[in-house]
């Protein structure tokens, strides 16, 4: 009897310590950034209260406007190019090519890399000294200017390249993985005859690829509101604050500017952002996987 | 005949062509970074980025692994390149275990609540590091291990079990209870069963599992540049450090040279074993 009590409770007794190692190392860190939030913590945390000070601050916070608006650039394009990007090469890729096992792998490689060589190669690349200005120029075209890396307000749009670069050819696995699950009858239907058939990936196939499109979503929403490594290698948030986003501000603000407390408020906007996100996404999946 | 297939195969030859003005896209930054590392320095500034090295040249490597100046000191990237493997080793490896015999409780032990349990280990996948941040330097610091390689490796277990747990339990969903119950008939207990049983037939979750950990972890950037010292920063820190310091000539061969050495490991991992890559990444985005 008793032994069978043991076995009963051994797999509850195995999964405990990673349980509780979450428990405290991610939602006990959540509230205790949480409350911090509420504290008028600077170089080191502390205790006095404050009430939504740092909330009301942190919204007032030109800065911090600037990195949300640059999330908003950033976010959009960069979502939405991968999206529109990844789905495209996916179909295109879908109509029995030659060399298919080659050209997935080139489209796909930039994932196994870091954000910082990401950024270190794309730096360079786009610097007007070195990079796509002095190349286009040594063709002949002297006239030719191509600095916004440097510029204020182009920057953002450096990191939405370098960014798509990386995460685009990933979307595109995703969509062909659900391209691939399609009947193939229906497939086969779209490859008879060019006219008819981007009616009917429009009207038939992109449809069915809805949960792609979510998945795809949440993914790139939740790596864009989390971009951190990309920024700082590729422009360090410059010039200036330009290319500043929630992350590189959370961090400045916490480690550098020593006003921990409107950091952790700003880690906190981003983690309901995300929340906001993820949860119904999470609960939609595995609500789904009881079924099956 | 011929006309009616004209339009088609000059719709072909336009898709071919998009395709291949893509893949060059992908491919320019790492030929860039590729020919510009075994250039002298003139050489990139006078303007041929895209054009292949004049005089080949080694020097720009060897000053990247061991001479280049990497904050304070000019030990090249090797020490850095040896932190990484330092951390990324343990990490991946603890982390994979615990995620199997999570993933084996979650699926075939299931008690009340398990489905709780795993939504807030799953969760845990998703949320911006920047909410740990302040609380982990302050936990490390109290368990002694602040700015050393043994407290990085915490940390990526730590936000790693999410993810490894997530990989095993999916794949033992699928695997017949009926051979479960068989066993336990005959006497196996919880741990016989995992290891006689389940195991053996986990060799591709267990790939996808270590290179998905190994990926990430190898990358990462944020912790490390948290919660790491001069002398236990790993690679990708350093690489930056390399690449942004603003004192001296900006030496684009060298920071060509360290970017591939960071990118090597992750690469050769791509390269070796794609498909299992691919199966992480889906795996870790569209669950079930």
């Amino acid at each position: 009897m008793s032994q069978k009590w043991w076995q009963q409770q051994l797999p509850k007794l195995v999964l405990s310590p990673s349980f509780a190692l979450v428990l405290f190392f991610v939602y006990g860190f959540i509230l205790y950034t949480g409350y911090l939030s509420f504290t008028d913590s600077r170089m080191f945390p502390s205790n006095e209260l404050v009430g939504f000070a740092n909330y009301e601050k942190l919204f007032a916070l030109r800065h911090w406007k600037i990195a949300i608006t640059n999330l908003g650039i950033f976010g959009g394009l960069y979502i939405g190019i991968c999206l529109v990007l990844g789905l495209m090469l996916a179909i295109f890729l879908d109509q029995k090519i030659r060399g298919e096992g080659v050209l997935r792998p080139i489209y796909l490689y930039p994932m196994a890399l870091s954000f910082i060589v990401t950024g270190t190669a794309w730096k360079w690349f786009l610097d007007p000294g070195i990079g796509v200005e002095q190349i286009v120029q040594s063709w002949g075209y002297t006239d030719f200017e191509f600095r916004w890396i440097k510029d204020r307000t182009m920057a953002i749009y450096c990191i939405v390249i370098a960014g798509v670069w990386q995460t685009s050819g990933f979307v595109m696995a995703m969509f062909l993985a659900g391209l691939r699950g399609i009947d193939g009858e229906i497939m086969k239907a779209a490859r008879v005859d060019g006219a008819s058939s981007v009616q009917l990936y429009r009207r038939i196939i992109i449809p069915m690829l809805r949960p792609i499109f979510l998945s795809a979503f949440v993914v790139l929403a939740h790596m864009a509101i989390k971009s951190y490594d990309l920024v700082i290698a590729l422009t360090n948030g410059g010039p200036g604050r330009a290319t500043e986003l929630p992350a590189t501000f959370m961090y400045s603000y916490t480690f550098t500017r020593n006003q921990m407390g409107v950091g952790a408020t700003s880690a906190m906007v981003m983690l309901m952002t995300i929340a906001a996100i993820i949860v119904p996404y999470l609960y939609s999946e595995l609500k789904g996987s009881k079924k099956s | 005949m011929m006309r009616a297939s004209l339009p088609g195969s000059a719709m072909r030859s336009a898709l071919y062509l998009i395709l291949l003005v893509f893949s060059i896209f992908y491919l320019v930054p790492l030929y860039v970074m590729l020919v510009n590392s075994f250039k002298e320095l003139d050489e990139i500034r006078s303007g041929a980025m895209l054009a292949l090295p004049d005089n080949f040249t080694l020097a720009p490597w060897e000053s990247a692994w061991s001479t280049a100046q990497i904050g304070v000191s000019p030990t090249g990237l090797k020490p850095y390149f040896i932190n990484s493997i330092a951390m990324v080793i343990p990490a991946v490896l603890i982390s994979t275990l615990i995620g199997a015999i999570n993933g084996y409780v979650l699926s075939k032990w299931q008690f009340r609540g398990h489905r709780w349990v795993f939504g807030l280990l799953l969760f845990s996948c998703f949320i911006p590091f920047q909410i740990v941040l302040i609380p982990m330097a302050k936990t490390l610091g109290i368990l002694g291990i602040a700015g050393s390689t043994p407290g990085l490796v915490l940390v990526h277990v730590v936000y790693g079990i999410g993810f490894s747990t997530l990989f095993f339990r999916n794949y033992y969903e699928a695997f017949p209870t009926e051979l479960i119950r068989a066993a336990q008939l005959d006497g196996a207990g919880f741990f016989m069963i995992f290891a006689r049983i389940l195991l053996p037939s986990s060799g591709p979750i267990i790939v996808v599992c270590i290179i998905w950990q190994f990926t990430n972890i190898w990358n990462d950037f944020l912790f490390g540049a948290s919660f790491t010292d001069f002398d236990s920063q790993p690679i990708t820190v350093a690489l930056n450090n390399l690449v942004s310091s603003s004192t001296g000539v900006k030496e684009y061969n060298v920071h060509f040279a360290g970017a591939i050495l960071a990118a090597l490991p992750t690469l050769i991992v791509y390269i070796v074993s794609g498909r299992y890559f691919v199966r992480g990444l889906m795996a870790g985005s569209v669950k079930g």
